[in-house]
């Protein structure tokens, strides 16, 4: 079984290209030979039932599986070209140019200044004090933030609100300057106006970066992404623009779930 | 189709085209009776066409208030919005059918010296048309039907025949004899709300069309 791709999708620059991927967990295939260009001036959506492997995809993107001793990757998924599992590759690096946000906020147990200091200090992106000011407020600005903590920069991050935590999280992960956001499910422990602060980040980032994210959420994936991916049962059923996935999808499959059909 | 996994969902889009269906029907007996009415001088009947559009009316309001409902509710996507949206249309569509009946019935008592005019038998010949158009594209609708739904298209290029026929047959009368002038301008009327009603019919077609494959029809220029 083949992806259906939509055909009227114009040309884009791929920031990521996989080529035929499977990832296993143990004997257990999770993903079965999936190809998707991922475009650096977009926001693509995964979406699909549970267990049918998007999370799965999205962490092979930057190497997370590498922390789950039975994952293995086989196929290529490149950055820019740049085969990011072939021998050799600095995974710390590799990380901070496809960052990530994860489904529960998770500030380090740190100051809010410190949440967005850390990753540039020990990447090495700001000489002195007064650089790394400049790239806290750049980034807290960017992720909507700063604002609102700007006069309590001191204090620690997990005192924040949870939308705030997770609007933290973002902006930690656009300090050390990343090229690919990977998102995995950032809303869901969120309320719902913290979720629209979300979502009108997402589209104030989208170009700047290249943007993943998975969804339980049709109605977030159809508001927040251009492009859109269908995951079924470890496959890519279907791929192509957002809004012709969401009005006329041409997998039988694709449609019983996005209509609430699937199951 | 497969059922929603939420049922009271699958119940709204029941309750939907069991709405357009009613509506159909009903638009489908106004057509055949208000020409019924028309050709018999029948104004009694003609006065219940009349008095029917309201149902009519109020049908659309039931349809309208059902799709936002259904899509503040229930969010639906891709064949379900299409459904939703085409409906909505469909509902606006079907009721100006059912004026269209209303306006021929409200003719009836105006038509003088109904019999040996010829034209008068001809209207109803297109009248069935039309109404067979607006009974086929509910079928159409019903069924989910796009290959129907191109039929009925096809089909009010008769429709249309029809129409610029009886204009010059009633032309042609007034020529004649003046007298006529206002009975056939009446009858000019009636033929042109017939001729809407198979343009009406069309549009269905054409939202059945969306509704069921996600593209509109190709564009016929005649």
């Amino acid at each position: 079984m083949v992806t259906v791709r939509h055909e009227n999708l114009p040309a884009t620059d791929a920031k990521m290209r996989t080529t035929d991927v499977n990832v296993y967990y143990g004997d257990k295939q999770a993903i079965d030979s999936v190809s998707i260009d991922i475009p650096s001036q977009y926001v693509t959506a995964f979406i699909g039932p549970s267990g049918c492997g998007k999370s799965t995809f999205l962490r092979s993107l930057n190497r997370m599986n590498d922390t789950i001793p039975s994952a293995r990757v086989e196929g290529t998924i490149e950055l820019e070209g740049d085969d990011i599992y072939r021998s050799g590759m600095d995974v710390v690096q590799l990380r901070a140019r496809v960052g990530m946000v994860f489904q529960k906020p998770n500030p380090f147990p740190k100051s809010i200044y410190d949440n967005i200091a850390y990753g540039p200090k020990i990447h090495g992106l700001a000489e002195g004090k007064d650089a790394l000011d400049a790239i806290v407020e750049k980034s807290l600005t960017r992720a909507g933030l700063w604002n609102e903590v700007k006069d309590r920069l001191d204090e620690s991050g997990t005192a924040l609100s949870g939308g705030q935590q997770q609007r933290l999280c973002i902006a930690r992960a656009i300090a050390v300057d990343p090229e690919v956001i990977l998102m995995d499910e950032p809303c869901s422990a969120l309320d719902p106006i913290a979720t629209a602060k979300i979502e009108e980040l997402i589209d104030e980032l989208t170009g700047r970066y290249a943007i993943v994210i998975v969804t339980h959420s049709m109605q977030q994936a159809a508001r927040v992404s251009q492009r859109t991916a269908f995951f079924h049962l470890g496959k890519m059923v279907e791929y192509g623009a957002t809004e012709d996935i969401f009005t006329n999808p041409i997998e039988e499959r694709t449609k019983d779930y996005i209509t609430g059909r699937y199951g | 189709m497969m059922d929603h996994t939420v049922k009271a969902f699958d119940e709204d889009i029941t309750r939907l085209r069991g709405l357009i269906a009613e509506m159909g029907g009903l638009a489908e007996v106004a057509v055949h009776e208000a020409i019924d009415a028309m050709v018999r001088g029948d104004k009694k009947l003609g006065d219940e066409v009349v008095a029917r559009d309201k149902k009519l009316d109020a049908l659309e309001t039931e349809v309208d208030k059902l799709a936002v409902r259904i899509i503040a509710l229930r969010a639906p996507l891709a064949d379900d919005l299409r459904e939703v949206i085409a409906a909505l249309k469909i509902a606006g569509v079907v009721e100006r059918i059912g004026d269209y009946a209303k306006n021929i019935a409200k003719r009836v008592s105006r038509i003088e010296k109904r019999q040996h005019f010829e034209p008068l038998t001809l209207l109803p010949t297109m009248a069935e048309l039309a109404a067979e158009m607006v009974h086929d594209v509910l079928t159409a609708y019903a069924a989910r039907d796009p290959e129907l739904a191109l039929e009925v298209i096809a089909a009010d290029n008769k429709v249309d025949a029809f129409y610029d026929s009886i204009f010059r047959n009633l032309v042609s009368h007034m020529v004649e004899d003046p007298k006529t002038i206002s009975t056939a301008a009446q009858l000019l009327f009636v033929a042109k709300n017939i001729e809407r009603i198979g343009d009406h019919a069309t549009n269905v077609a054409e939202m059945v069309h969306f509704a069921a494959t996600g593209d509109y029809p190709p564009d016929d220029d005649s």
